[in-house]
């Protein structure tokens, strides 16, 4: 598989995991139980720099390259946002930057989530696949 | 004692679902929905009035000046300022304040001092920063306790003969606080400051007497207190209001035009430069009639009550923290959890139709005091009722028991 029909097949995965759930309170749930398993990143990335903007609870990101793959590590003070985090990192991790560079992040929408949540979360939101897709453009140039 | 049930039918927008849920609206301190009597009197305005005031001799410019100038007539009542003159229209509590810091820009320069308090919403706050900077007088802040209340043995050590300026709220946005104006602006007084009170959140919860109180300045925002957006008010002693220069330049305010110069109106137009928010003032007039017609007392009753029965409901949360527990507090119940980010406490209550305010209430000084990114804000109105405290604090439960 390449890593665009991976990152297409967790996509799906996610997509029928949230369909699973009829009331939203129970895909907050859901959300909620994502967050809780990403695991707590060391203090050191929690930098200015790593720090998304946009977002009324704190996000930091950040990304290495590995065997020309590329592999997120992310937190953030609200767990809401941390479920928000996980789930992208579940989609993104691993994949080539050529594939992030381009990743539309379209289960989002297919979700409901970024038509769901506050437009101030949903700026957040924005902000971290905007970051990812950076990290992508990036991470091609460095190769 | 007020009939919450009876009120809110006056409230077409309370009666709707939010994600599928009937609506709790507890976001008051941030705007109060508006009753039918206030839409009505927009709507009538436009449908019978409109026109622009104090310029023409027709009829319906003569209506509309009369409707413009009645609540100006209601609000020096309100506040009890001894004369109409003294009641300047500015677009809400910011403009109100930013009017005056711009005004002291004159007055004003280094080694004088600007006094506020670190209880203050950013709108006033700012406008001193902005006025510090521009003149180089230095700003000075009153420290909080823990409590939420202003340290008032520091507020006296800091005034001094340099204090020009002593600026706070009546009431804090953020905590609930009550302060004691009075007792402040003597202070204030006695080394010859002027005094300058945000009343945004006062003038809809307590009656103020501005020549008891004896401020300077006193500031508030239709919206807060069941009226339309974009209108405020400024109340200003008549000998400030004169040492003050124009705010604004433009139509209304001026007396002379030449291509040389202009010589400005009297009060209040010399501050009131253009064609004003008319409808809102219009419906600020039914606004002020409505909660007359309630009166300060009931207003005051009904809130003691919501705020006991909600202190005691959010008190039996487990791990629940209030923020703001001074002794006078007003229609405003501040809240945490130590290991939960406000945010999402806000968001799972959204998703059972319950609005509140998370985040830092624009009072960001308050946050750092605390060290806490911000709390959940319940805030009161006339509508409020304690089944909205009892959603409250079932929703708050169930988000603890997702969250936890």
């Amino acid at each position: 598989m390449s890593t665009l029909e991976i990152l297409k097949a967790r996509e799906a995965e996610v997509v029928e995991e949230f369909e699973f759930f009829d009331e939203w309170m129970d895909r907050y749930e859901h959300l909620i139980a994502q967050g809780k398993t990403l695991p707590a990143a060391s203090e050191s990335i929690k930098t200015d720099d790593n720090l998304i903007r946009g977002c009324q609870s704190k996000v930091w990101i950040t990304a290495e390259k590995r065997e020309g793959l590329v592999y997120f590590t992310a937190d953030s003070d609200a767990i809401i946002t941390r479920g928000l985090v996980a789930l992208l990192l579940r989609v993104c991790n691993g994949l080539a930057p050529e594939v992030l560079a381009q990743a539309d992040f379209g289960f989002l929408q297919e979700i409901g989530l970024t038509e769901h949540l506050s437009p101030t979360r949903a700026n957040g939101l924005q902000s971290m696949m905007k970051q990812i897709r950076l990290y992508g453009v990036a991470f091609q140039a460095v190769n | 004692m007020i009939d919450a049930a009876a009120l809110r039918t006056e409230f077409p927008i309370l009666h709707q679902q939010v994600h599928g849920k009937p609506l709790v609206y507890l976001d008051n301190a941030a705007t109060t929905q508006k009753p039918r009597a206030v839409i009505a009197a927009v709507v009538d305005y436009y449908e019978r009035i409109n026109s622009n005031v104090h310029r023409g001799v027709h009829t319906l410019s003569q209506r509309a000046t009369d409707a413009f100038e009645a609540t100006r007539g209601k609000l020096q009542r309100l506040v009890n300022a001894a004369h109409e003159h003294e009641i300047i229209y500015t677009t809400g509590t910011t403009g109100s304040i930013n009017l005056v810091a711009h005004g002291f820009r004159s007055l004003l320069g280094p080694g004088d001092e600007i006094l506020v308090s670190q209880l203050e919403h950013h709108s006033n706050l700012v406008p001193w920063q902005m006025l510090a900077q521009h003149t180089g007088a230095t700003l000075r802040y009153i420290p909080i306790l823990p409590d939420g209340s202003l340290d008032l043995d520091e507020a006296q050590r800091l005034l001094n003969p340099r204090t020009k300026l002593l600026a706070f709220n009546h009431i804090s946005n953020a905590l609930g606080t009550v302060n004691p104006v009075k007792q402040l602006t003597e202070w204030g007084h006695a080394v010859g400051a002027c005094v300058v009170v945000d009343g945004a959140q006062g003038l809809p919860h307590r009656p103020v007497d501005v020549q008891e109180l004896g401020v300077d300045f006193y500031a508030g925002s239709a919206h807060k207190m069941y009226g339309p957006t974009g209108i405020g008010m400024l109340y200003g002693r008549t000998e400030w209001l004169e040492k003050l220069p124009p705010y604004q330049g433009g139509g209304e305010m001026i007396s002379t035009v030449t291509m040389a110069q202009s010589t400005y109106a009297g009060l209040p137009f010399k501050f009131e430069a253009g064609t004003p928010n008319i409808e809102a003032v219009v419906g600020w007039g039914a606004a002020l009639d409505w909660m007359n017609a309630i009166g300060m007392d009931a207003l005051m009753a009904h809130e003691a009550d919501l705020m006991a029965y909600g202190t005691e409901r959010l008190r039996a949360i487990d791990g629940l923290v209030l923020f703001g527990t001074a002794p006078e507090k007003s229609a405003v119940l501040s809240f945490g959890f130590e290991d939960l980010h406000p945010y999402d406490l806000g968001t799972l209550l959204d998703q059972q139709g319950i609005a509140v305010r998370t985040g830092q209430h624009c009072a960001q000084p308050i946050m750092d005091y605390y060290r806490i990114p911000g709390t959940v804000r319940a805030s009161f109105a006339a509508y409020s009722s304690r089944e909205d405290v009892d959603r409250l604090g079932d929703g708050v439960e169930r988000a603890l028991r997702m969250l936890r």
